[in-house]
């Protein structure tokens, strides 16, 4: 019981079988505590929508239960909806409305009177500076605004739990640095926030705790710091102030050129960067630069979904 | 005030505001084709007609006329706005909010209703560049006008539910409304037809409507007015039930 009231969503052997026979949970399992920025990664069609669905009311579940802060959405489903607030992956407001009557009509759903709903649609249009399109139809707006148009509407309930479903597909570098930092704002005023995204670092950034489905099932499930542990090799790309023809072998690491002047060098994390590079250096190889070749998780991601 | 009444009325607004927004799309074209009706068959040809029931024939189908504006009104708006949101997944937006299902329903309904009216209510003003229409019961006349567009939103919604692509929205009003619409006594009384033909005609339901709401005008009728309201409040229940049991479902709008 106590466990259920630290838990903003408790999922329990779900399962959803599609009519075209398509199986997309197979039974997934999962609590996400109050204050958490929690993760959701994997690839596509691993069912991460479908959970998003289920919780949301969009999907009808095969099986098994889901609880939001204790309510069972079997048991009152209405009740549950008011604690949840979804940006979804996919544009589905209408374009033809003005920005801000699309925020205010989504308060109205919930019940928010129409002087409240205009307050808090103020708010939070202010907020993720959409307040000067407020008059602007849907459509004239651009696809990152449309993005923090339903980051706008999802937050204007003021639910305890947002979900966003790959909130910052298709949103430039700076735009997007600007939405984590809103977020992460949301998350340390206590708002628990459950994040699907492609862009791993974005949950490498974000999330505390993370999650992995792949093929309908959670595959690994827990906090991030535990997670990177796992990462048992790193791969660098090492650029040379010079062209070089060849590199000696090294134990417990792996060089590639990628050209004459890319090295591609992969190498356990226990492997000392010094001796690394002291190893280049007995070759007159001098490096001029250095960057991740994928993120990290990314790298643990992609060993784990293809395992 | 009531959070399912804020419900209510922000759906209700949404929809009001989408018709009058789009006025030119959703009310003039209507009143456009209601007068040419009125130029065409009232005064060209109705004038070369002998009286109906008693009442030169302008007269007679003014009403049905009126009528038949707001069966097709109430059922384009529900069908092709309840349609288009799901095309446009906006219908998420309600179905993630705790929005009760019957609240949805009734929302949506008052477009109809309102687009439906509006429509009826205008082609009544038209109307008048034609003809003068007694009024002899006002109650039936907003009684039918009330229920037939409370029917025909909740019709249209159901085909709006269904519907996969824009095509399936015009088939229902194309193939089935508008010919039980132009047999349904709007340009001529059944009593005019053969006993046989009388009896069939009984079997469409926009008869009961057209004549109840010519009767709240002129005070003739051929079928009984109170069988009418009887009839419209069934298909009102029944029609109303089918609806919350699709979205209850989530027929057309979950996985």
């Amino acid at each position: 019981m106590m466990n259920e009231m630290r838990a903003a969503l408790s999922i329990f052997d779900l399962t959803k079988t599609y009519s075209s026979g398509l199986a997309a949970l197979k039974g997934v399992t999962l609590e996400v505590r109050q204050g958490e920025f929690f993760g959701l990664l994997g690839p596509n069609g691993a069912g991460k929508t479908t959970i998003i669905g289920i919780i949301t009311s969009l999907v009808n579940k095969s099986g098994g239960s889901v609880k939001v802060f204790g309510i069972d959405i079997d048991q009152d489903f209405a009740a549950a909806k008011r604690l949840i607030g979804v940006v979804p992956q996919e544009f589905n407001f209408s374009i033809f409305e003005k920005v801000q009557d699309i925020v205010c009509q989504q308060a109205g759903y919930y019940g928010i009177a129409r002087a409240e709903a205009l307050v808090r649609s103020e708010k939070y249009l202010k907020k993720l500076g959409l307040w000067n399109k407020r008059n602007v139809a849907a459509r004239e707006l651009s696809g990152g605004m449309k993005r923090r148009l339903m980051i706008a509407r999802g937050l204007v309930h003021e639910p305890k739990l947002l979900i966003l479903d790959e909130p910052t597909a298709g949103v430039d570098v700076e735009l997007r640095r600007g939405m984590w930092d809103f977020l992460a704002e949301l998350n340390r005023a206590g708002r628990t926030i459950i994040l699907t995204t492609h862009y791993l670092e974005e949950a490498e950034v974000l999330c505390n705790q993370i999650a992995i489905i792949a093929g309908g099932r959670i595959i690994e499930n827990t906090n991030k710091r535990e997670l990177l542990r796992k990462l048992d090799k790193e791969t660098f790309i090492l650029d040379s102030k010079a062209p070089i023809a060849s590199i000696l072998p090294l134990e417990d690491a792996s060089f590639t050129l990628i050209d004459s002047t890319t090295i591609e060098a992969t190498f356990g994390k226990k492997q000392s960067l010094n001796r690394v590079f002291e190893h280049l250096n007995s070759q007159d190889i001098i490096v001029e630069s250095m960057r991740n070749k994928a993120n990290r998780l990314e790298e643990l991601f992609m060993a784990m979904v293809e395992e | 005030m009531n959070s399912n009444l804020i419900c209510f009325l922000t759906i209700a607004r949404r929809e009001t505001t989408r018709i009058f927004r789009i006025w030119v799309q959703t009310l003039l074209p209507p009143v456009i084709t209601m007068t040419l009706y009125f130029i065409i068959f009232g005064s060209f040809i109705g004038s070369q007609l002998r009286a109906v029931n008693g009442y030169d024939y302008m007269a007679f189908i003014a009403p049905g006329l009126i009528m038949m504006a707001i069966i097709t009104n109430s059922y384009t708006n529900t069908v092709s706005s309840f349609f288009s949101t799901k095309f446009q997944r906006n219908i998420e937006e309600l179905l993630v909010s705790p929005t009760p299902n019957g609240v949805i329903i009734l929302g949506y309904i008052a477009g109809g209703m309102v687009r439906g009216m509006s429509v009826g209510f205008l082609v009544s003003l038209v109307s008048l560049f034609f003809v003068r229409l007694p009024l002899h019961n006002v109650f039936y006349i907003l009684l039918f006008a009330f229920l037939t567009s409370f029917v025909f939103s909740l019709a249209g919604m159901i085909n709006g539910i269904f519907a996969k692509k824009f095509d399936d929205i015009s088939i229902i009003p194309t193939f089935v409304i508008t010919p039980l619409t132009y047999l349904g006594g709007v340009f001529y009384s059944i009593s005019l037809l053969p006993e046989f033909w009388q009896a069939v005609s009984k079997a469409n339901p926009i008869i009961y409507m057209v004549d109840g709401f010519r009767y709240g005008f002129l005070g003739t009728s051929d079928i009984n007015v109170l069988t009418g309201v009887a009839m419209l409040i069934f298909f009102g229940i029944t029609l109303f039930s089918v609806t919350l049991y699709l979205l209850k479902k989530g027929i057309g709008i979950r996985s």
